[in-house]
């Protein structure tokens, strides 16, 4: 699986180097022994998952975060990258999803920005270098453009032509194609080729199989901080996305068959489309039933419109048009009271924003319902402590009902969500991320509690990024790609490789 | 503002708070010195001086009644994550319609026209008060900006008032006709000026004090300013919640401006408040948005006005003074605020644990989705 690249003659040492790359935050290894190459005139993909930790690599490498452990070296030499100012001189140059522009100002001006000597700016000098650099690497740019009125894909080429014009050898980009159409996309490779033949050389971070391979001489796989391996760009696909998805460790699991369809549904979407203001499609007409007693995992690379999806089902983003109903309600675009007061319980991805830190875990727990826990006109303390007590107990959280729920452990964070939302007894259950930075008693902990809610008749969506998770918990599995549903499948027809192809934008299903 | 934006857990208000006092004391020495006098005897003057004779005792309560307003009012709408930074104005637009009601008012008993004229001057200090939450709430326009720029709009109309209809026309000067007896709080001692006001305003404040600490609405309230998207998803309306604390706030600080008309000054005049608004945020700040902090802070910096005026007499320097200590103290406070949140920002996240480590390193390593601002863009 993890073959070697095929011979490919090396001319001297390669352009950039990394031998045993590790950094560590906290518990979580991000990069565990990473070696990565990248020669002279070539375009390395870095492929993998969210948080396979491609991007941390790469942050490494432009010096915005420093290794743990490990060796970087250009052109043979080892360099010690300590700011993006030290990759620069060494000749590097990275372009993020978040351009590094200044609006207001013109081409010209964002290109010499920074490299201005003195104290004196001359907008013709300027010009003219804008105009060099654009006509020297074959990249279209109006110096006098402004660049706030440019498109993205042309911002984007004007990130790239700064890099260039700093001398930069090895580019990073750093999932170049999330923020493009998809002519876009098609002029950007074409810009890449020509550069490539020039001898730049490329790092192209991407979760995407289809770009991956148009695109790279040779893909380097990542998952979990750790290299699965490289190959040449030419390998198929299916292969590819093996290597991304890797094998499944099944922890607590559904028991049983999956439902092949739930009871009645509960949840129905129907038609749901959420745009930015922009107007920009994350959410396309999406349609899903959950059924009672039923856990509909959303799979899917994050990004792609599942947050947006479960901000509408929570009632914290108001959809541009289609439906959400429980039972007879309909729920689009209400205020989160509405949605809870139908029954709808939520476990939100971001879970430290979604309760009041500085507040106390009882408090926390009842802040939903404060209406339930009043004596006259005033909070009734005597029984907000007794509920706050009886639920610590029956979810087992380890925090005194006065403890402040910024002090409190993640896990520990996420079973007071748990409890503050099942003790409202939910007909449905909107969860995502349920497990993610949990250790593993807590992930099992909060897998077992949404089993054990799917058995008592609750209607549950799952939006996960944990593979496993998904197959461990659903009945039924939908993928979303670019705010589309782009497969359904039972449970047990659910195999990695197809899921990850579909996850990365291939092999629809018909 | 910006770097005070954000609220104190409670343990550490008193330190604070005394540190504060200290650093601005050593601060202030240097202009005291340059004014010619000894900074301990100066201190002397301005804090414990006032607290030697029963007059002066009284007249610190006296100095205290309108910050008591006014930092009462600033503490809630802050506690709320509203930065009403308008409580001048709005004491301002109280005061003015105490006068107005109180110039009006002969033959009504006392015991209609002080309830009228406290009703009439929250009503204009929420009034005062409800277009910049408005526009707060609807447009998310800053509220900073907007409060603070009506106060002097507020002081124009008054100004306007005095020099036109509301001139005196027996004096001629530009102050408003004195109000009518049954319109003056009552004093509630001999020999002081000091009058019902302060008891209003202590009731108001205990009254803030168990609206936030014991009631739905005020766990509701703090919640917002603690965590305004926490507030949200939990199904608090966070926009309805900014507007209440932003209405209240003015009214209380419509109050003191009633408090002052009807207590102190008996008519309006040009110089009602010398920026009793703005001592109010350091009252709050320095009282921790505490209810019990404010009532410490507003008679500390009552007996320091007091103090600052007699130590002009006694030592021969500019009763100024008293403003630049309060003024170095807004700053050092605001300053602490900033550099405790940067102190304790290590120990809160070892407190809380691998995890939230690891969900921020999740974070961190950036292949999580951050949709790349996809709003702001075109």
């Amino acid at each position: 699986m993890a073959g070697q690249a095929p011979g490919h003659e090396v001319n001297g040492p390669p352009a950039l180097e990394l031998r045993g790359v590790t950094k560590r935050f906290g518990d979580l290894l991000a990069n565990d022994g990473v070696d990565f190459d990248v020669r002279r005139g070539e375009v390395h993909a870095l492929l993998g998952e969210n948080g396979a930790g491609k991007t941390t690599l790469m942050r490494i490498v432009y010096g915005l975060s420093g290794p743990d452990a490990g060796e970087i070296r250009v052109a043979g030499r080892p360099v010690s990258i300590h700011s993006p100012r030290d990759a620069i001189a060494a000749g590097i140059g990275m372009v993020t999803q978040h351009f590094a522009l200044v609006r207001p100002m013109t081409v010209a001006e964002n290109l010499v920005l920074g490299r201005v000597p003195g104290l004196r700016l001359h907008p013709a000098e300027a010009r003219r270098r804008a105009l060099e650099a654009s006509e020297r690497f074959g990249i279209g740019a109006a110096p006098d453009a402004v660049v706030g009125r440019l498109s993205v894909g042309q911002q984007q080429r004007v990130e790239i032509l700064k890099a260039l014009a700093r001398d930069c050898r090895i580019l990073i980009l750093d999932e170049p194609t999330a923020v493009l159409v998809p002519h876009e996309v098609g002029a950007l490779f074409e810009t890449l080729r020509h550069l490539v033949a020039e001898g730049l050389s490329v790092v192209f971070i991407s979760h995407k199989l289809g770009e991956v391979r148009a695109i790279s001489d040779r893909v380097s796989v990542l998952r979990r901080g750790r290299l699965v391996g490289t190959v040449a760009g030419t390998t198929p696909e299916p292969e590819l996305a093996r290597m991304m998805v890797g094998r499944p460790t099944f922890g607590v699991m559904r028991e049983g068959a999956a439902r092949a369809r739930g009871g009645e549904s509960v949840l129905r979407i129907d038609r749901l489309r959420v745009e930015t203001s922009a107007g920009r499609p994350l959410v396309r007409d999406v349609t899903l039933e959950v059924g009672a007693g039923e856990i509909v995992g959303v799979a899917g690379v994050s990004g792609n419109g599942q947050t947006e999806l479960v901000e509408v089902l929570s009632g914290m983003r108001r959809p541009a048009a289609g439906s959400v109903r429980v039972g007879d309600v309909e729920l689009a675009g209400r205020r989160p009271a509405a949605v809870m007061a139908a029954g709808v319980g939520r476990i939100p991805e971001d879970r430290h924003a979604s309760l009041v830190g500085e507040l106390s875990v009882a408090y926390n727990l009842v802040l939903e319902r404060l209406d339930d826990f009043r004596r006259g006109g005033a909070l009734d303390e005597g029984r907000i402590r007794a509920e706050a007590e009886a639920l610590i107990a029956r979810f087992s959280i380890r925090a005194r009902p006065g403890d402040r729920v910024a002090t409190l452990s993640g896990g520990n964070v996420q079973k007071v969500l748990l409890a503050r939302v099942l003790s409202r007894e939910p007909r449905v259950l909107v969860v995502s991320q349920p497990t993610r930075g949990l250790d593993v008693g807590a992930t099992e902990y909060v897998r077992r509690e949404l089993l054990a809610r799917r058995a008592a008749g609750t209607a549950i969506l799952l939006v996960s990024e944990d593979l496993d998770e998904i197959l461990a918990l659903s009945d039924r599995v939908v993928v979303m790609y670019e705010g589309e549903i782009v497969g359904e499948m039972a449970a047990p027809e659910a195999d990695l490789e197809r899921l990850g192809l579909l996850m990365a934008g291939r092999g629809r299903a018909a | 503002m910006s770097l005070s934006r954000r609220l104190l857990s409670p343990w550490s208000t008193p330190v604070l708070a005394t540190g504060a006092i200290v650093i601005t004391f050593a601060l202030t020495a240097g202009p005291i010195l340059v004014a010619g006098a000894n900074p301990v005897a100066a201190y002397f003057e301005f804090l414990v001086s006032p607290l030697t004779s029963r007059f002066t005792a009284l007249e610190v309560l006296v100095a205290a009644t309108p910050i008591l307003f006014t930092g009462c009012a600033v503490a809630v709408a802050f506690k709320a994550g509203y930065w009403n930074i308008g409580a001048e104005g709005q004491l301002l637009l109280g005061a003015v319609a105490a006068a107005g009601i109180g110039q009006a008012a002969g033959g009504l008993p006392q015991l209609v026209v002080l309830p009228l004229m406290i009703a009439g001057g929250a009503l204009a200090g929420a009034g005062w008060a409800l277009v910049p939450a408005v526009l707060r709430v609807r447009f998310e326009i800053d509220e900073v900006v907007t409060t603070l720029l009506l106060n002097p709009v507020a002081l124009l109309f008054v100004t306007g008032l005095l020099h036109g209809p509301w001139r005196d026309p027996v004096s001629g000067f530009p102050e408003s006709p004195r109000i009518v007896a049954v319109a003056e709080l009552p004093q509630l001692l001999d020999r002081s000026r000091l009058h019902l006001g302060f008891l209003v305003a202590l009731a108001l404040v205990g009254l803030a004090w168990y609206a936030l600490a014991r009631t739905p609405a005020g766990l509701r309230l703090r919640a917002t300013g603690l965590s305004p998207h926490g507030a949200r998803f939990a199904g608090i309306d966070v926009g309805r919640t900014l507007l209440g604390a932003a209405l209240v706030s003015g009214a209380i600080a419509g109050i003191g401006g009633m408090s002052e008309v009807a207590g102190i000054q008996y008519r309006l005049t040009g110089g009602l408040s010398p920026g009793f608004g703005y001592t109010g945020i350091v009252v709050a700040m320095l009282g921790g948005l505490s209810m019990p902090g404010v009532i410490l802070a507003a008679v500390f910096l009552g007996d320091l006005t007091v103090g600052a005026s007699s130590a002009g007499r006694a030592l021969g320097i500019p009763s100024q003074l008293g403003a630049v200590v309060q003024g170095t103290l807004l700053l050092v406070t605001i300053g602490l605020l900033a550099l405790r949140r940067y102190r304790l920002a290590r120990p809160a996240e070892a407190a809380a644990g691998g995890a939230t480590d690891a969900l921020a390193a999740v974070a961190l390593a950036g292949d999580v989705a951050e949709e790349p601002d996809t709003e702001a863009r075109p």
